[in-house]
């Protein structure tokens, strides 16, 4: 599939590489995403007020006070040309507690009946992948991640929940994610995971970024409760918690 | 006491917002801010404020504030009726597009809006902490404004002693009632010829979600060709996108950063506060333009709230007062003492 550069509107264009889940498309959106940052660090396409990486594509937004499409699209094209096609590496690796079933994943046992297997596999299965983290969006510090083993690939709910409790941790179609704020959703919820997704106070306030590997590990009520709690009074992450850088 | 703003009714729905938050939507944080940039612009200089200060974005009527710690300086930028209750109780008019100087424990009332429903609210030197660079308030992550959420009574927000000259607009902008400009994209060949022609020749009625997130329109539903959701990709505030129903939604200052259904077409910027101000049973018509109009479009508005800023001038001592009152009662409408939105509330 070729490069489409799409219209959205007086002040945003998007550079759409493809329309698939894909480590190479990925791959390609972060390498413009990249050059775009380090011109505009040296002071270059001046106007540009930010790029937002997706999957597939990246949408760039600007002041049209300060420049406009055709001049920004120009400025583009030999970055678009210089391409990439290495499968994206870095980021850092972690491992987030999740406390599975129960109150905390009101949806478990219902996935379990649906993908024919009992909610000890389910939980198995989603924990024995690592996960690539996307891309973020949808709300502060929401991580869209994947790809979930195909023995665990569900449609989403058909009737959306209004009410999804912060910090959970929910799978649909391929992927699987967590709710850093109470909010309506779509997707089924598993368990929850104590840690704070985001934190104005923090610099990032993101837990997670774009690139970062995520495996799960279960964690007993229990142990879900100190943690949660241990968060809410703003202590740092434990060490155990902490991530790995990867080479 | 330090001067500030003590909330007595927050009214429908008001928040502090300033021009939103930049830089961020890359993990999911929209701008937020005020949903008319211009009503913001106006009401600050008005207040005598940078033009981007932090001010109350104000949805329809109710809102009380109450001066405390001394006299203070505000403004209001829409089509507001508006009222000052002193401290024996005694209530007088006063017209929306004109700084007042609200006495310790006077209060300002906004009664009702005569046309819109949003109305911005200057308080000179307003001061609140940014939040990852905006004061504006993103409820949803308890963001910005006082404590990331919608005003309350009770809240006080800090400010300084009035100073300066009061000002006014002499001519306040009416909203427009002309056809909503679109950019077919980026999903429009997601969706059938008949879509975007139904699109943009059918009047669609705001329904009643409406608010800072999008507006959602009742009328004729769009098909889509195909697939009824993409891989998700990012949105922008003016994004019309079309979930599986067919019934439009504009995206707003708070909506979500990106999303799965596909996008039609997209609101221009200097059109997008009039959605925003349109109010619920109100009708739409949209109107497709190229992006080099529509960048032109963003500049004439610039020019239009550049002017608009420019004519704002102080009002002369007592004299000419009157004079200045006159006249700006007589654009927004004479303001009667008995008028039904007099009523107390």
């Amino acid at each position: 599939m070729t490069v489409r550069l799409l219209d959205a509107g007086d002040a945003a264009f998007t550079i759409e590489f493809g329309d698939a889940i894909d480590p190479l498309l990925l791959a390609q959106v972060n390498a413009l995403d990249a050059a775009i940052a380090q011109r505009r660090a040296a002071g270059e396409l001046a106007g540009v007020i930010e790029t937002v990486p997706t999957f597939r594509s990246l949408t760039v937004l600007y002041d049209p006070l300060l420049t406009g499409r055709a001049s920004l699209q120009a400025a583009l094209a030999p970055l678009l040309a210089a391409g990439a096609a290495k499968a994206p590496g870095g980021g850092r690796r972690w491992r987030l507690p999740v406390c599975y079933g129960g109150d905390h994943g009101a949806d478990l046992d219902a996935c379990a009946a649906a993908l024919g297997m009992d909610r000890e596999t389910l939980i198995g299965l989603h924990e024995a992948s690592e996960y690539r983290v996307y891309m973020m969006g949808f709300m502060p510090g929401f991580p869209f991640m994947g790809d979930l083993p195909e023995a665990l690939r569900l449609p989403r709910r058909s009737e959306p929940r209004l009410r999804v409790p912060a910090g959970s941790v929910a799978m649909a179609t391929a992927l699987t994610a967590i709710y850093p704020w109470e909010s309506p959703g779509g997707w089924h919820l598993l368990g929850r995971c104590p840690l704070r997704l985001f934190d104005a106070r923090r610099s990032p306030p993101a837990l997670l970024a774009p690139g970062d590997r995520v495996r799960f590990v279960a964690v007993s009520a229990t142990e879900y409760d100190c943690l949660d709690a241990a968060q809410r009074a703003g202590d740092d992450l434990p060490a155990e918690w902490l991530p790995e850088a990867t080479p | 006491m330090s001067a500030n703003v003590e909330v007595i009714a927050s009214g429908a729905w008001a928040s502090v917002q300033d021009r939103g938050r930049r830089g961020w939507r890359r993990i999911g944080v929209p701008w937020a801010g005020a949903l008319d940039p211009a009503l913001l612009r106006i009401a600050n200089a008005l207040a005598g404020n940078d033009e981007n200060a932090p001010a109350i974005e104000a949805f329809d009527g109710g809102l009380q504030l109450a001066a405390r710690g001394g006299a203070l300086r505000l403004a209001v930028a829409g089509n507001a009726v508006l009222e000052v209750e002193d401290a024996h109780g005694q209530r007088r008019p006063h017209p929306p597009w004109r700084s007042l100087t609200l006495h310790a424990d006077e209060v300002l009332r906004v009664r009702t809006l005569r046309s819109g429903r949003i109305a911005m609210i200057a308080i000179h030197g307003l001061a609140l902490p940014a939040v990852m660079g905006s004061c504006a308030t993103y409820a949803r992550a308890a963001l910005g404004g006082v404590d990331g959420r919608a005003l309350a009574a009770g809240d006080r927000l800090p400010a300084t002693p009035a100073d300066g000259p009061e000002r006014w607009l002499p001519d306040p902008p009416a909203i427009a009632g002309d056809a909503v400009r679109v950019v077919p994209g980026p999903q429009a060949t997601h969706f059938t010829d008949a879509a975007l022609a139904c699109l943009l020749n059918s009047a669609y009625r705001v329904s009643a979600q409406a608010d800072r997130m999008g507006v959602r329109l009742d009328g004729p539903p769009l098909a889509h060709r195909d697939a009824r959701e993409i891989v998700s990709d990012a949105t922008v505030p003016g994004s019309i996108q079309v979930p599986g129903n067919g019934l439009p939604i504009v995206l707003l200052a708070d909506a979500q950063t990106a999303g799965g259904y596909p996008k039609i077409a997209t609101v221009i910027g200097a059109d997008l506060a009039r959605v925003a101000q349109c109010r619920p049973g109100e009708t739409l018509r949209f109107a497709a333009v190229d992006v080099p109009t529509a960048e032109a479009a963003a500049r004439a508005a610039e020019a239009t709230t550049r002017s608009l800023l420019a004519s704002i001038r102080p009002l002369a001592e007592a004299g000419a007062d009157h004079a200045a009152l006159y006249h700006a009662n007589l654009i927004g409408g004479v303001v009667h003492a008995l008028a039904p939105e007099y009523r107390p509330l």
